[in-house]
């Protein structure tokens, strides 16, 4: 075994060291939830006295009332009858609360005697932070070397997108913008009440939409693929269309707007009534002004010289492309500046929360406290 | 020294690279934010349009961009709120929903209690179509957004009377990760209104790696830019410090520093990043001067 590779070791004994020791000696990683229990009863409407048979009768309300004992333990959403026959709809929700309360409010009840808080341990929301936490790590673990836990955890990510993907593609795209438009009665009875009438307009776009769709799959059907190239000259001649306009208006005519007309090389900043500027500040702005649309311009025109591949590039011109290199330059490391701002950002985000959320080492929220945390040892929480 | 530097093993790069990040979120170092003047202006923008206006906010980012982008969510949904304007969610990623909701909770629900649903605020949810739906809500938007996300029609919603397109809202802010995100909004819907007499007015929010593509379009063609988790930190200071002198004294909630917060391992990591570079370039022009080579 290399020197090295002891040290590593070593290193990952002492985390695994410490995350035993934060879970055995302290309180780490865990949910409370309090629960809110809600119970309706039903007041029938009384009947039309002048409706026709057949009318479809006045809607029943529904008051709060107190929910009977026990149902906070009920599951789901239950039903039953009072005394008088009346039918009562109920349910618990179940609100994610900060650690300190719960163990304030029991080591508050267990010097008082009082009742206990009905706020309890919420097992699937903390193995659910859990499986985060070790989900995050094993992803770290590839920065040793790859291993089967980062593969695990790269297939669960890459599969539960997929799947959160293809969920909302049905329900948020297929359900109510085609079957609503082609059975629209059928969407209505199952899952959107409120789906309002296609127009015919909207049933033969969606028919097109449909034929279409299934033509594009036929890709998949060697005999038959000459069909999928019709939906794709569709989707291509569209997305060019919609890109072409955009694309001169915005990027061409506007960044030439933005790089001349309103880009003037001399920029004189006049004293504006209620800003105070004297005339030193007013130069020196000004100056700055003029340099910068200057350095703009200069910058844009030396680096499409760059990519002016109709003449060598030689002499001036040479030294006009070598300034567009130099800007070139400056642009990438502006950009990998950015991109390692970004991806520090989400490192960060993963250690708060594993220091935070996971370990409790941190409180910037303040929601579990180091001094509540001792007191839910006391309270044996 | 410099044989042992050259064959470092990279793994020690990523140790203290683990370390200059995790270090200062565990000691929470915090550094003072002193706004520029993109973040100023983006936050004038929005400051200074009319009260009662009406804005629509696209929050098209997902869990993955929420470290970068939550932040400046959460500030410029604070700072709508502060100023009493009628708050239009909309997104055109799947995982937006969440995010909306998210920062309703946090900011709304928690905070302003008052604003009332339908009345100050709308949830208008997920469309799918990407630009087809930027390009049909600038001639219809109540039928590109028929229904709230609690599946009431928007005919039924007070707050969305009077509006017919985009041009009705004041203010277009865009919480970007990516396609469709901030550039779409600019090329389809913003640039487009540039020339009228009451332009749209649009500011973007953006990750770091989404910013140099932003910034060709400040300012000719965007009224503010947002620019990773730096112009969030500068942001939520606008924010805050406006805060403070409504209200002098008054705690800030840790939820409206968090972009702050974030800011110390981002100052101990590129200075580590910087140190690096620098070393490296030694390594190498040292190696070749000796004459081993790169």
């Amino acid at each position: 075994m290399s020197r090295q590779t002891i040290i590593w070791a070593l290193i990952g004994l002492l985390f695994v060291g410490f995350i035993s020791f934060r879970a055995l000696a302290g309180r780490m990683g865990r949910i409370y939830v309090e629960p809110k229990v809600q119970a309706f009863e039903e007041v029938p409407a009384d009947p039309i006295p002048w409706a026709d048979q057949g009318d479809r009768p006045p809607r029943a309300t529904w008051n709060p009332v107190t929910p009977p004992a026990g149902a906070i333990d009920r599951r789901g959403v239950w039903q039953e009858t009072d005394q008088s026959g009346a039918k009562i709809i109920g349910w618990t929700s179940w609100r994610e609360i900060k650690a300190t309360e719960v163990f304030e409010a029991r080591a508050e009840a267990l010097r008082t005697g009082g009742r206990e808080p009905e706020s309890r341990l919420s097992w699937p929301r903390t193995i659910g932070l859990w499986l985060a936490a070790l989900f995050t790590l094993a992803a770290f673990s590839f920065l040793y070397r790859d291993n089967p836990f980062y593969k695990f955890t790269e297939s669960v990510v890459v599969g539960a997108s997929a799947a959160y993907y293809m969920v909302v593609g049905f329900w948020d795209v297929l359900v109510p913008k085609l079957f609503g438009a082609l059975v629209p009665w059928v969407v209505r009875e199952v899952v959107q009440p409120t789906l309002r009438d296609p127009s015919l307009a909207d049933r033969l776009a969606m028919a097109a939409a449909l034929v279409l769709g299934v033509m594009l799959l036929m890709q998949l059907v060697p005999k038959v693929r000459w069909m999928g190239v019709w939906p794709l000259a569709f989707i291509i001649g569209t997305f060019a269309g919609l890109k072409l306009f955009t694309f001169i208006d915005s990027d061409l005519l506007g960044q030439l707007r933005a790089a001349t007309a309103q880009s003037p090389l001399v920029v004189v900043k006049e004293l504006v009534p209620g800003q105070p500027l004297g005339t030193g500040e007013m130069i020196w702005q000004s100056f700055l002004a003029s340099l910068q649309n200057s350095l703009l311009l200069i910058g844009t025109v030396c680096t499409l010289f760059y990519f002016f591949f109709s003449m060598e590039q030689k002499g001036a011109a040479g030294r006009v492309a070598r300034v567009g290199v130099w800007f070139l330059m400056i642009t990438f490391g502006a950009v990998f500046g950015f991109t390692v701002m970004g991806r520090v950002t989400l490192l960060a985000k993963r250690f708060e929360f594993l220091f935070d959320d996971w370990l409790w080492l941190i409180d910037p929220r303040g929601v579990h406290q180091l001094v509540s945390t001792i007191l839910g040892v006391v309270a044996g929480a | 020294m410099l044989r042992f530097l050259q064959t470092l093993d990279r793994r020690w790069i990523f140790l203290a690279m683990g370390l200059a990040v995790a270090l200062p979120i565990l000691f929470e170092a915090r550094f003072p934010e002193k706004p520029t003047a993109v973040a100023e202006r983006a936050f004038n923008t929005i400051n200074n349009l009319p009260d009662g206006s009406r804005v629509l906010l696209s929050f098209d980012f997902d869990p993955a961009s929420e470290p970068e982008l939550g932040p400046m969510a959460t500030s410029l949904v604070r700072h709508c709120a502060l100023r009493g304007y009628s708050m239009y969610f909309i997104t055109l990623w799947p995982f937006g929903p969440q995010m909306i909701a998210d920062k309703i909770r946090e900011v709304l629900k928690e905070d302003f209690p008052h604003l009332v649903e339908g009345v100050d605020w709308v949830n208008l949810g997920f469309q799918a179509g990407n630009e087809a739906v930027m390009q049909q809500a600038k001639s219809d938007f109540l039928r590109t957004f028929p229904r709230d996300v609690r599946g009431i029609s928007v005919t039924q919603i007070p707050m969305m009377s009077g509006i017919r397109t985009t041009r009705d809202f004041a203010c277009l802010i865009a919480v970007s990760a990516g396609y469709p995100g901030g550039k779409e909004w600019v090329q389809y819907v913003v640039t487009p209104e540039r020339g009228s007499a009451t332009p749209l007015k649009a500011v973007v929010g953006c990750t770091g790696v989404q910013t140099p593509q932003l910034f060709p379009y400040y300012p000719g063609q965007l009224d503010g830019l947002i620019g990773a988790i730096k112009g969030a930190a500068e942001y939520e200071t606008l924010v805050n410090d406006k805060v403070e002198k409504l209200n002098p004294g008054a705690p800030i909630p840790p939820k409206y520093q968090e972009a702050v917060r974030r800011m110390g391992p981002q100052l101990v990591a590129h200075v580590l990043m910087v140190s690096l570079i620098i070393l490296g370039n030694v390594i190498y022009f040292t190696s070749r001067r000796r004459g081993g080579g790169a």
